[in-house]
């Protein structure tokens, strides 16, 4: 119990140490020159989050990067020999191309179907129920999300009593078995796995545009309806296009998310049969081989591979600007 | 969030199967309901059966007799020896790695969203891009750190490691969020002689509730069904200050067994992010940022 007191104080003691250093910061600009104040102030603002972010993932990036261009030790510099390495490897180019398939469907299902339910939700009475359904499988553990598909998508010889959910359920209409997740042979490996996350990350795309469609200020809607809108008018004219920019930060955020696929890459097939991620590789590459090299080069990637998503976003919030 | 919407319904006509309580809008909902729900289900009804049932026979055959159901999966999970301590450890990791990010994002996201200063588009690039940054690469490095600031394996150094590992996301919707609301509202206050500082905490902060609710959502979940932050900058020093998640993971063996107290497991964890996620959702209603907007 003394570990809750701790924490009631911790959490009462830190956002007051919090609001009164943002409180202070007012106070200190006061003693500056007029001129230097719009100048100083941002600092002040951005100054924790920059210090969380510079000691906790800016400073082990630079090492990560230092280590790509270094040999497995650590010892020695090899140039661009690590990337070499992973361009030319033939798990790289099963790998990109599975980012690239979870990149396109985990992004479009999570953002089509979060977008649908949190606008659906907002039609009815039990649109609390609703959201608690769909939200449930992000408060899941990956592992325990693995087996719940593993018995989704369980598979027994045809003949045989089929105990996985859907091999049932597509029995019964005469279909299938189908061996998910089993077998080399079987083309949509990945995009079975895909389909676990979706099922787990609409949720988190729905309370997010669940929240921005709730920001929307209600007159306009009305003022529309009152005009003769039809309810698909208004969505298309207004509700639309009010959430395009929490629709970019959905899809962003579930690019990165495709990009570093790998729990249930690993929980579920280990990225075998065809189903070998980026994020996968440099695990095995870190703790299997030994090879932080290899590893640091590989996350280079990845962090490469984000930034024309980032300045396209750059772009949109400079409109944002322009109208708001 | 019925009160918010009641006078909505009397307003205009009711059109077509995309129109307030439409059946249309019903079907679809329901239909979704039922496509999201029943995996987990599957899971839920198994955590109540004996092993050889569940691993034998599909989930559904449990609901017809004879009934065979037990709650000796949920029994063995409670009787571990130290699960009433990693819980409490797991409330006392999550609740202050979720207030403290959410500060300091939103300190952050008022200032790219409402001050000027040179380099702010590129800063705000980087901060966002450190999404991308995989934790494995960070442990190492930062878990030296700690241990030469000598804080290694207390809850100082997670509850530090959460914040930044959890800042990117949270700058990135709050600023979204917080730039767009109406450029009037602040310089209206600017006029008014109110500091940034007033009109961040009486306007930016009360007009960004829904998305802080949203922040606050995520973030508890992602720190109580973290295991892997904990183990390194916790566990290593102090294992039997470690949370939840490592009893769950202690439940299946590397050879497969005992995987049938998973599902049991991952619903009694389960409880509390959702009670989270309930008693945030009454945040999630119109007119908070409507009504500040208004003339």
């Amino acid at each position: 119990m003394d570990k809750l007191v701790t924490a009631a104080i911790v959490v009462v003691v830190v956002p007051g140490a919090l609001i009164t250093y943002i409180w202070g910061t007012e106070q200190v600009l006061r003693l500056l020159p007029e001129r230097l104040k719009p100048t100083v102030r941002p600092w002040l603002w951005l100054a924790p989050a920059l210090l969380f972010l510079a000691i906790f993932l800016i400073y082990p990036m630079i090492g990560t990067i230092i280590h790509s261009f270094q040999n497995h030790a650590g010892t020695q510099f090899v140039g661009l020999d690590n990337y070499v390495w992973f361009f030319g490897s033939e798990d790289a180019l099963t790998s990109l191309k599975n980012n690239a398939l979870w990149l396109i469907f985990l992004t479009l299902f999570v953002v089509g179907f979060g977008l649908l339910v949190a606008v659906l939700v907002d039609r009815v009475r039990y649109e609390s129920v609703a959201k608690s359904v769909i939200f449930v499988p992000l408060a899941i553990s990956m592992v325990a999300a693995s087996v719940i598909w593993l018995y989704m998508y369980e598979y027994k010889p045809p003949g045989t009593e089929q105990t996985g959910t859907i091999n049932a359920l597509i029995g019964t209409a005469g279909l299938g078995p189908v061996p998910f997740t089993q077998v080399q042979q079987f083309s949509a490996n990945t995009f079975a796995l895909i389909v676990v996350m979706a099922w787990m990350w609409t949720g988190f795309g729905m309370v997010i545009i669940s929240a921005a469609l709730k920001g929307i200020n209600p007159e306009l809607m009305e003022a529309a309806r009152m005009d003769g809108a039809t309810e698909w008018q208004v969505f298309r004219g207004i509700i639309f296009p009010l959430l395009v920019p929490t629709l970019v930060v959905v899809s962003t955020t579930m690019i990165i998310t495709a990009l570093k696929a790998f729990d249930i890459v690993f929980t579920m097939t280990n990225g075998n049969l065809g189903t070998n991620v980026i994020a996968n590789q440099m695990y095995a590459e870190m703790f299997k081989f030994n090879q932080y090299g290899r590893a640091s080069a590989i996350a280079v990637v990845l962090l490469l591979a984000i930034i024309p998503i980032m300045f396209f976003n750059v772009g949109r919030f400079r409109q944002q600007e322009a109208v708001r | 969030m019925t009160a918010a919407s009641a006078p909505l319904d009397q307003a205009g006509p009711r059109q077509g199967w995309f129109a307030r309580h439409h059946i249309g809008v019903h079907t679809a909902l329901i239909v979704l309901m039922i496509v999201w729900a029943v995996p987990t289900l599957g899971l839920f009804i198994n955590s109540f059966r004996p092993a050889t049932d569940a691993f034998g026979t599909g989930w559904w055959k449990a609901l017809f007799p004879p009934y065979h159901f037990t709650i000796d999966n949920y029994a063995h999970v409670l009787s571990q020896g130290n699960i009433g301590t990693n819980f409490i450890n797991s409330l006392f990791i999550s609740i202050p790695a979720t207030v403290i990010p959410i500060f300091v994002a939103a300190f952050a996201a008022y200032a790219f969203s409402w001050m000027e200063f040179p380099g702010r588009n590129i800063l705000f690039v980087v901060v966002v891009g450190l999404l991308v940054v995989p934790l494995q690469a960070t442990l190492i490095p930062v878990l030296s750190l700690f241990a030469s600031w000598g804080i290694a394996g207390t809850f100082l150094a997670v509850w530090l490691a959460h914040t930044a590992y959890g800042l990117p996301f949270a700058v990135y919707l709050l600023r979204n969020f917080m730039g767009s609301l109406p450029r009037e509202v602040f310089e209206s206050a600017a006029i008014d002689g109110a500091s940034p500082v007033t009109a961040f905490f009486r306007l930016a902060l009360p007009m960004s509730v829904p998305a802080i609710a949203a922040l606050a959502i995520f973030q508890f979940l992602f720190v109580w069904n973290d295991l892997l932050v904990a183990l390194i900058y916790l566990g290593l020093i102090h294992p039997e200050d470690l949370p939840l998640t490592v009893n769950i993971a202690g439940l299946v063996t590397s050879t497969g067994s005992g995987i049938e107290f998973l599902g049991a497991a991952a619903f009694l964890s389960m409880v509390l992010p959702l009670v989270v996620f309930f008693s945030l959702q009454r945040f999630f209603v119109r007119g908070i940022v409507g009504g500040s907007v208004k003339g």
